[in-house]
């Protein structure tokens, strides 16, 4: 049943961007262009550094709240694909193994800093990318790539991916359904089994793909996938990327939580 | 007008596993009929309305439609005549939200955006599905995205209609809705389909093929009301009929 549930689970992000907020109403393209930025901007520190990180939180935050996405379903898949990144980090305090004093008399190895950067740019990056589909939708995505130039095909790529994933899914589930109702429990023989569902999948991919093809064709398709414009830049969304960029400028170039930890402890000493 | 025509001579089609599908087929369908086509299952039906857009080319014969011979270099002209519904609606619908998929039928015939939006209302108000025009497909039920389908097909105004089980999909009620919206269409219609209630609703002459070719054709009430014949074709009495 597990398989049924995930499936589902992938149809509500969709949903969730038929919503009607700030935030969904911002242009995809300004949305797009802010969300690489903020990328960008978490890659670019220091390997060691986790402090100026933090405030980058805001940002994903932000979104969430003003467009009206639940904290728990973002934080759930992000916990879902989160053994990428612990994986990619977990020997850092292993092998990086230099000392450093975070208070005093308190040392850790480097490797633990640089464990917790990995993490946490993963969290903001991860929780930004599904914050901008649930806020944006795929195909507003897609239209948004389109329009900032990126050739047709990729584009036409990215789309029929998004489209056929879950008919593929059904067409998974389906198959796992008949096999289970058949099976009265029996498992010695799953793994071949499975590996001739995904054959089977395969082959009516293909068959699958060509018929759509067909249906393209007999609609016209000549080899350039059409598009109507739909969006255009407002002022809002001017104000939304400008405030953006100012935000992440600043937060990159200043150590603000320096600056702001020295302010608090000058006004309680 | 009759320009509308569709004709087949002497078609006949082996796919590349040698499986026959038509053999020396020839019918010819004048504008503004409507005809059933009935068989059994694996009679050809699906393979012969892939020709009508040239999908698949026959292996020897020729095709006519609307006075253009269906050759390589006339497939593109023959797409704008002829619509084709297919049976899996799955497959139709390609785009990722309803407007887009029916409103990529018009753009491919280059026409301009305000006309494609104007063609893609009235397809969608049409079949009645004009507030599930922002949604993705994959978020609508069977019959829905059978209906949308149907007006991704019909924004293209086709002079041919072509549907493969176009009501396979559907409840009662869309099912009737589909039957009334047929009639209203007054071009030529080709509909390949077990439902023969469907068929004797709509269509006034009939095409029964069998291994490739075909075994009768005429009037739909003649074909449909003669039990022997449907039975030699693996089918049955129209419902509405068996009752008397």
């Amino acid at each position: 049943m597990n398989f049924d549930k995930q499936y589902y689970n992938i149809g509500f992000l969709d949903q969730l961007s038929y919503k009607d907020t700030f935030v969904h109403k911002l242009d995809p393209r300004a949305k797009i262009i802010t969300t690489s930025l903020f990328f960008f901007t978490v890659i670019s520190f220091s390997k060691y550094e986790v402090a100026s990180l933090l405030p980058f939180f805001l940002y994903p935050v932000l979104l969430m709240t003003i467009g009206e996405i639940p904290f728990m379903l973002i934080f759930r898949k992000v916990i879902l694909v989160s053994p990428f990144a612990v994986f990619i980090g977990i020997f850092n305090p292993l092998l990086d193994s230099g000392q450093v004093f975070i208070f005093q008399g308190l040392a850790i190895s480097v490797g633990w800093l640089s464990f917790f950067s990995i993490l946490i740019r993963f969290t903001l990056t991860v929780s930004t990318t599904l914050l901008l589909i649930a806020t944006t939708s795929f195909p507003g995505v897609c239209h948004g790539l389109r329009q900032l130039g990126l050739p047709s095909l990729f584009v036409s790529q990215l789309s029929f991916l998004y489209r056929y994933i879950f008919v593929l899914m059904e067409e998974t589930m389906r198959i796992v359904r008949a096999r289970n109702m058949r099976s009265y429990g029996e498992r010695g023989k799953d793994m071949r089994i499975l590996v001739r569902i995904a054959g089977m999948l395969f082959i009516r991919t293909v068959e699958r793909a060509e018929r759509i093809y067909s249906a393209m064709l007999s609609r016209g398709f000549q080899g350039d996938m059409p598009s109507l414009k739909r969006y255009r830049i407002k002022m809002a969304d001017v104000v939304f990327t400008v405030s953006i960029l100012t935000f992440l400028y600043v937060f990159r170039l200043y150590p603000v939580t320096r600056i702001l930890g020295g302010f608090i402890q000058g006004v309680f000493s | 007008m009759s320009h509308h025509i569709v004709e087949f001579k002497n078609v006949s089609f082996r796919y590349p596993n040698k499986t026959e599908a038509l053999r020396d087929i020839s019918f010819r369908i004048t504008h503004g009929e409507s005809v059933g086509i009935i068989g059994a299952n694996g009679a050809g039906k699906s393979t012969l309305l892939m020709h009508l857009n040239g999908y698949l080319m026959p292996t020897s014969g020729t095709v006519n439609i609307g006075n253009l011979y269906l050759g390589r270099q006339t497939r593109q002209e023959i797409r704008k005549k002829v619509g084709i519904v297919f049976q899996n609606p799955d497959e139709q619908l390609f785009m990722p939200t309803v407007y887009e998929d029916v409103a990529f039928g018009p753009l491919n015939l280059g026409m301009d955006e305000a006309m494609v939006r104007e063609r893609v209302r009235s397809a969608l108000d049409l079949v009645g599905c004009l507030d599930l025009q922002h949604k993705s497909p994959h978020h609508l039920s069977n019959g829905q995205k059978s209906s949308v389908a149907i007006a991704s097909v019909m924004a293209m105004e086709p002079d041919i209609l072509a549907m493969d089980e176009p009501a396979a999909n559907l409840d009662p009620r869309s099912r009737r809705l589909l039957i009334n919206l047929l009639r209203t269409f007054e071009h030529s219609k080709v509909i390949a389909s077990h439902d023969l209630d469907l068929i004797l609703d709509v269509c006034q002459r009939c095409i029964v093929i069998r291994e490739g070719n075909v075994a009768a054709d005429g009037p739909a009430f003649d074909i449909l009301t003669n039990k022997e014949l449907l039975e030699e074709n693996h089918l049955e009495l129209p419902l509405s009929l068996q009752r008397g």
